[in-house]
């Protein structure tokens, strides 16, 4: 584990300082305005609706400064009146402004009367940069799988070389055996060969032994039949291919996004809650492709990009026009973790009150490129939880009476949920 | 033992000529089963390659192989929003205020939704005007899932379009406009200001519009003379709990009598509290609901009810009418009056008598009393309807005046007894469409059937009283493609606007007066201050149909030699404002006639006027007074079954069996009418129950019963019919057979209000005692306990509290109890046999004696084997009048249950929060429990009941299925199951306080019964929590445990019942 993650912080390293040397290399055209400071800027105000390359719910923004310049002889005073108050100019009737109101909607941009001049130059450096060139970052990628292989060849020599080995010592026993056979020969010493009963035969003649085997077999049948038996029902690391390849790992893991953000109904509800499509929209109006150091090994960036496409469509989002065309076609997940009619079980109890890390249960989510069932889902295992955890009764009204009177009761400070009654059968079971 | 009687088995052994008899003699099956067909053919049979053993072995192969692919878990799906709706919690339950309002019920009620899913009906506590949920609305959410509803508008056998339907209905209404020929609007009563002010605006577009509204159990009478007094068409409102003394003449108050949705302030007086209750009298024909729960019930015949009201008038109010009554009916309503009178105010009389007469006598009773109880001045709204309108229309459709008629929300040609007039009518209109959910016995005669929506798919507004407003909102998007017939109107008229539009603007400007539309959307109920524009409806009808009233208050003169039939006089009595009570009294009195029986014909608690006969919950409610389901059934009293040669009888299996009886009125005669015996039927009476035998537009085994409309002649429910045994034997689906209490003062204690309040709590209420060393020891005490006590003091410990002088019987709790839990139906076949699935039941006891109290001293007084045999062979009949005893049975979680130390797989275990638990998955059905229970509360899931189609109830397809609680499992085959405490509701309860981090009020927790019952009988609570209700209740002297000796400890309280039997 350790080289792996080794060799991604190399990776990493590698990727930041290409980056670095990139931006280094184009701010020497910048005319005025420092790109990165552009870059921050941009991302904070200006990249929920604008683009560099394609257009979104407003137009791509890659060279507008020089574009504007060009075709509509507008300079930057124009576009900084525009950014800081665009509904003023439209009012005023200019022309253009008009223009791009109505080819967008009639949806005014916000104004951004904060942004100082300054502001606006780092922006348009930034917008002004070169695109950067992305089969140079193929070639780091390729690098790291070369490292990656390394290793695998070196366990399959080793392997080797102690097969040879064995090799070796199983021939040179022959050989030393049949040396001594030709010394015993040519001294005349008679090897006698006694006529022994097979052992087969000796093995069934002792009845001790066959019985104490048949107990063997049979206990030992009996210990697999019941562990087979015990598994039946039980799916964990059930893995299903999903109709859209979501990747828990990018989400939650690489983005940080809390669990709760997409299922929120975790926190008031039975079900942790599928979460609607609306709610991937939130992100993916605007995320309509992966990164390229999104992309790994085994799925490349196109793959990603077509899962993406694949939202688009179940939601019904046209990416060219930037609106819902009202097709939707809902998304069949396969549901994962089945609890059984007769068991009840509710999230907002064990997440919010409780307090539990969605981890506990679910294992590392944040891990996981194609999501799992990680726990058995057993009463067993839910048991075993109720009995050793405690129930955290802090700043929680409802438990400070109760607690006081049971941790009196039983002699203890800490309650756990089977002391609280949580392994009465109808607790669950109703 | 010898005789020579003949035995027969069927009826076609008595037809000599019978060659199936004569078959049958010979062979077990008329025809012969076709065996050689299958083995005889010995060619096919030799040529066949596979012989037994190949066989043996693809069985044995297939078996193993399917078993092993069973090991296999199933693929599920999960398949989330596209965008899901804001208020849309998967999991979390939306509650919405809306108001039934299908003619026959309307109440406010709550509706929970669970991911847009109505499924279950629940009181709305803020909404008190028109009482709680009843059985009928609590089951209406299962109506919405009907699988027989129209899917879309249907013209002929096809289905069409609504822009077609709407341009073929238009194009004919604007044809006939000129023609001279009405166009009729036949409909429920809607008490809809919006739909009032509509139909007046169809009205002003096409002219020659009719609107007629038509009740199908008719409160005519009642509505005229409250016109005739008050000037408006109405019905007078009562509180019962601002009443000390109730008499009441076949008033079935605590049912459906005017609307129904007065038992909650009925129950609210019943509760003795400071050593004081109501006193109810009741006077009746049937046994009622009502006349059950009553101090003193006076049988008699309908017509002595007309003199018995005339005498009462004149004892209390005064004047002199001559009756002649039996004599102890002539003292009971002398000593009626005689309370009333010492009551004054704080008393009111009621009468179910359909009779102007009858009526406007009692109203004339309590103005002179000065009631608190009588409430004039709100108007009940919900009955509408006009008996002489509809009999005019069949009349105008006959002669062909009706080019057009548009009918939403009725079923004539199943509800009028003279359904074939209107059928030939309804053949000679040019245009004919009805708004109806189903494929109906009047839809399908009609041209257009017009799908319409369940109420919680609509939007409306309802005049439950005057100045009371309710809304009705949809609470799920239409689930077929239906339209209301309030929103076809508007298209009718050109208008664009959509009904909910309409609503809010005919709110905003009559009746909101400035107060928020969204608010009272989420209340529900609107109450006015008294600024409302009267609905146009209420008043033009009292204007047309003031000769109507005139020509009664005529009738009444004439009726009385008062009046000659002049011209002059007759304008003089129109303009009259009221005709007098004491008129009204004596032509009560002068117009009783009877002859044979007299037929009381009334609505069945559990299937009102029979729109909601495919409701499989309401099929299999029990009645609460005879406890048979799946049935409509002539009550008749023991002596006239008798003299008739009727029977009832229990076969070997312990199920009961009936007679089949001829009804006969004016030579329609209902043929083949089960007879149910019943005590406390007034002598010389039968009484039958409207809405049962529908034929069309139900799942088969909902056809069940005769259709009493048929005998509803002239909207008269009591009609004098002869009756005639008739042959065969019919089998009723009871569930409980054993009627009477025999003295066993430990299961329903009750006691008189004099008793109570002035003998010690022993005397009453006594707590059985054991020996324990030759000292007598209640069974309460730890000593005499068996079991080692465990320690419940901490945390919570729930108890439920049901009070016997609350409970009415109604059965809200047990539909809402079948609604929250998942409780299957079974059908009538089953419940034969025992088999039903009810987790709460209320038993009905009779008394073998005139009282309970009777029955205790019979059982005292035996001795010895003989008489002890004999006695208690007679108190296994009810008496000719008996007390009534109702008594709501569920699983009593007694912290010592004899069920949980039985069970061999340690299934049923018991909770630290005193619930009873029982974990299906661990069940392997043996049945120890059931048979260890001494309440008998457990249920065993004989078959599996879910999406099997021996059993085609809802739980068998896809759309019924979706009123299921995604909270409570449904469970299997070979399962035992019970009332679980909801504790799914008291978890859910104890989850939000944890999230919210605060303690949990007394009132939070809440089974499925406790909150459904309005009356206050059940409560349900924390008794940890000493400041809760139910901690109060438990240590109240009227509290006792059921079968207390068993030493169950059970945690369902029950209230002593108390009697007020204080003759004034």
């Amino acid at each position: 584990m350790k080289q792996v993650s080794n060799r991604k912080l190399g990776r990493n390293i590698l990727t930041l300082s290409l980056i670095f040397i990139l931006t280094l290399s184009t701010s020497i055209f910048a005319q005025d305005g420092d790109p990165e400071k552009g870059k921050s800027l941009f991302n904070s105000n200006c990249a929920a609706c604008h683009k560099l390359d394609k257009k979104m719910t407003g137009p791509a923004l890659r060279n507008i400064e020089q574009k504007l310049a060009d075709e509509q002889g507008l300079d930057r005073e124009w576009l900084a009146a525009w950014i800081r108050n665009s509904s003023a100019l439209i009012k005023a009737g200019d022309t253009y402004a008009n223009k791009i109101y109505d080819e967008y909607g009639g949806a005014a941009m916000t104004a951004f009367p904060q942004l100082s001049d300054e502001d606006i130059s780092h922006i348009l450096a930034y917008t002004a940069q070169e695109p950067e060139v992305p089969a140079q970052v193929a070639g780091t990628e390729a690098t790291g799988a070369a490292a990656g292989s390394e290793s695998g060849v070196s366990n399959k020599i080793i392997l080797g070389a102690l097969a040879l080995l064995f090799a070796l010592l199983a021939m040179a026993l022959v050989l030393v055996r049949r040396t001594l056979n030709r010394f015993a020969e040519a001294k005349g010493v008679n090897l006698e060969q006694t006529k022994r009963t097979p052992i087969w035969k000796a093995f069934v003649q002792n009845q001790f032994l066959v019985l104490v085997t048949a107990i063997i077999l049979l206990l030992a049948s009996g210990y697999y039949l019941y562990g087979y038996m015990m598994q039946i029902g039980v799916d964990q690391g059930y893995q299903p291919v999903q109709p859209i390849h979501f990747s828990h790992k990018i989400h939650a893991g690489d983005n940080g996004i809390d669990c709760k953000f997409c299922h929120s109904s975790a926190r008031v509800s039975k079900t942790s809650g599928i979460p609607s499509l609306n709610v991937c929209m939130n992100c993916h109006k605007s995320i309509y492709e992966v990164a390229e150091s999104t992309a790994t090994e085994e799925y490349s960036k196109e793959f990603y990009d077509g899962e993406i496409k694949k939202l688009y469509d179940a939601v019904g989002w046209s990416d060219e026009d930037q609106s819902y065309t009202g097709e939707s076609q809902p998304v069949k997940w396969i549901r994962i973790h089945n609890l059984p009619d007769f068991a009840y079980f509710n999230h907002s109890q064990h997440v919010t009150v409780a307090g539990l890390e969605c981890q506990t249960c679910h294992g590392p989510v944040e891990t996981m490129e194609i999501m799992y069932q990680y726990s058995p889902l057993t009463m067993g295992w839910c048991v075993e939880c109720h009995r050793t955890t405690n129930v955290k009764i802090e700043d929680n009204a409802y438990y400070t009476k109760i607690h006081e009177e049971l941790s009196k009761k039983y002699g203890v400070e800490k309650l756990t949920a089977a002391q609280m009654g949580g392994l009465e059968c109808g607790k669950c079971h109703y | 033992m010898s005789s020579n009687k003949k035995y027969w088995k069927s009826v076609e052994e008595l037809n000599e000529n019978s060659s199936i008899v004569e078959t049958l003699q010979q062979n077990e099956f008329v025809k012969e089963i076709p065996t050689d067909e299958f083995l005889g053919d010995k060619n096919s049979l030799e040529s066949s390659k596979t012989t037994r053993r190949d066989f043996l072995k693809y069985v044995g192969f297939s078996t193993a192989a399917a078993s092993l692919a069973a090991c296999e878990g199933p693929v599920i799906k999960s398949i989330p929003y596209v965008v899901q709706p804001e208020e849309i919690v998967p999991g979390v339950a939306n509650y919405y205020a809306t108001t039934i309002a299908n003619g026959f019920d309307f109440a406010s009620v709550l509706v929970k939704t669970r991911e847009g899913r109505p499924i279950k009906i629940e009181n709305n506590t803020m909404a008190t005007t028109n009482g709680g949920a009843n059985a009928r609305v609590n089951a209406s959410v299962l109506d919405l899932y009907d699988s027989m509803r129209m899917q879309g508008p249907v013209k002929g056998d096809t289905y069409v379009s609504w822009e077609d339907l709407n341009a073929e209905v238009t194009n004919k209404l604007t044809a006939l406009t000129g023609s001279g020929k009405q166009i009729v609007l036949l409909t429920q009563t809607f008490a809809s200001p919006s739909t009032t002010k509509l139909i007046a605006e169809f009205k002003q577009k096409y002219g020659n519009v009719n609107h007629v509204v038509y009740d199908a159990i008719s409160e005519s009478a009642a509505l005229d003379a409250y016109q005739a007094k008050y000037n408006e068409r109405g019905l007078a409102n009562y509180d019962f709990s601002k009443a000390d003394t109730i008499v009441s003449i076949g008033a079935d108050f605590l049912s459906d009598w005017q609307g129904g949705g007065f038992d909650s302030g009925y129950a609210a007086g019943r509760v003795p509290t400071n050593g004081k209750m109501s006193r109810h009298i009741q006077f009746e024909s049937n046994m009622s609901l009502t006349g059950a729960n009553a101090d003193k019930r006076v049988p008699l015949t309908p017509s002595q009810q007309k003199l018995a009201l005339a005498k009462l008038y004149s004892e209390v109010v005064g004047g002199s009418v001559s009756v002649d009554l039996p004599e102890h009916i002539s003292i009971a309503i002398s000593n009626a009056a005689s309370q009333l009178k010492k009551a004054g105010s704080n008393a009111v009389v009621v009468t179910g008598i359909q009779d102007v007469n009858a009526q406007t006598v009692v109203l004339e009773i309590n103005e002179y009393l000065n009631s608190k109880a009588f409430d004039p001045a709100t108007p009940i709204k919900t009955r509408q309807g006009n008996d002489k309108a509809v009999n005019t229309l069949i009349a105008d459709m006959k002669a062909g005046k009706v080019g057009a008629i548009i009918m939403s929300g009725v079923n004539p040609l199943y509800t009028l007894p003279n359904a074939a007039d209107f059928a030939e009518g309804l053949a000679q209109t040019e245009l004919s469409v009805t708004f109806s959910m189903k494929a109906d016995e009047t839809s399908t005669q009609t041209q257009y059937i017009a799908a319409a929506p369940h109420y919680l798919e609509s939007w409306g507004d309802v005049e439950l009283k005057k100045g009371h407003f309710a809304l009705m909102q949809p609470t799920i998007r239409p689930l077929f493609d239906t339209k209301q017939f309030q929103d076809a109107l508007l298209n009718w008229t050109g208008n664009t606007m959509s009904y909910h539009d309409y609503i809010k603007q005919t709110w905003n400007e009559n009746i909101l007066g400035g107060s928020s539309f969204s608010q009272a959307l989420h209340d529900g109920i609107f109450v006015s201050n008294g600024n409302v524009t009267t609905s146009s409806e209420t008043s033009a009808a009292s204007n047309d149909d003031k000769t109507f009233v005139g020509g009664i208050i005529e009738d009444v003169a004439q009726g009385l030699g008062l009046k000659n039939d002049d011209d002059a006089q007759t304008e003089q009595t129109i303009s009259a404002p009221a005709v007098s009570g004491g008129q009204a009294a004596r032509a009560l009195a002068s117009s009783v006639s009877s002859e044979g029986f007299e037929l009381t014909l009334y609505p069945k608690v559990g299937m009102g006027d029979g729109q909601q006969a495919n409701n499989p919950w309401l099929q299999e409610f029990p009645d609460p007074i005879t406890r048979t389901s799946w049935d409509n059934y002539l009550t008749i009293s023991r002596a006239d079954a008798e003299a008739l040669g009727l029977k009832n009888e229990h076969v070997a299996d312990g199920a009961l069996n009936g007679s089949y009886a001829n009804v006969t009125v004016n030579g329609t005669t209902l043929e083949n009418v089960p007879v149910m015996i019943q005590p406390g039927q007034a002598k010389g009476s039968v009484g039958l129950a409207f809405g049962y035998g529908r034929r069309i537009g139900l799942k088969s085994e909902m056809k069940t019963g005769v259709n009493a409309y048929v005998l509803y002649q002239d909207f008269n429910n009591v009609q004098n019919v002869s009756v005639t045994a008739a042959s065969g034997m019919h089998e009723f689906a009871s569930v409980q057979l054993h009627n009477t209490l025999m003295g066993r003062g430990d299961i329903i204690k009750e006691t008189t209000l004099e008793i109570f309040n002035t003998k010690d709590k022993s005397v009453w209420n006594a707590v059985p005692v054991v020996s324990l060393n030759h000292v007598e020891t209640p069974v309460s005490s730890p000593e005499v306990d068996l079991w080692d006590e465990f320690d419940r003091s901490i945390g919570h410990h729930f108890n439920l509290s049901i009070d016997l002088n609350a409970c009415t019987g109604c059965g809200a709790c047990v539909i809402a109890c079948h609604a929250e839990n998942n409780v299957p139906v079974v059908g009538k076949e089953e419940v034969r046999k025992s088999r039903d699935m009810h987790w709460l039941r209320i038993d009905r006891y009779y008394s073998s004696e005139e009282s309970f109290e009777g029955d205790n001293e019979k059982k005292e007084n035996i001795s010895g084997l003989g008489s002890s045999l004999s006695e208690f062979g007679e108190m296994e009949h009810a008496s000719e009048n008996p007390q009534v005893a109702f008594q709501p049975v569920m699983c009593q979680h007694c912290n010592h249950a004899p069920c949980e130390t039985v069970c061999p797989v340690a299934a049923t275990s018991h909770g630290r929060q005193g619930q009873n638990h029982m974990a299906y998955n661990r069940c392997v059905g043996t049945r120890y429990c059931a048979n260890n229970c001494p309440y008998k509360v457990r249920r065993f899931n004989w078959f599996l009941y879910s999406q099997n189609d021996e059993f085609d109830y809802h739980m068998n397809d896809d759309l019924g299925r979706m009123v299921l609680n995604p909270d409570v499992v449904v469970r299997s085959r070979g399962v035992m199951e019970k009332c679980s405490m909801c504790i799914q509701k008291t978890q859910k309860t104890i989850l939000d306080a944890k999230r919210d981090g605060r303690e949990i009020k007394d009132g939070e927790f809440q089974t499925a019964c406790s909150a459904a019952c309005s009356n206050g009988a059940m409560v349900f609570g924390d008794i940890n929590d000493k400041e809760s209700k139910v901690a109060k209740l438990l240590e109240d002297k009227r509290m006792y445990h059921l079968l207390e000796h068993v030493g169950t400890k059970p945690n369902v309280q029950y209230h002593t019942k108390v009697r007020n039997t204080t003759e004034a």
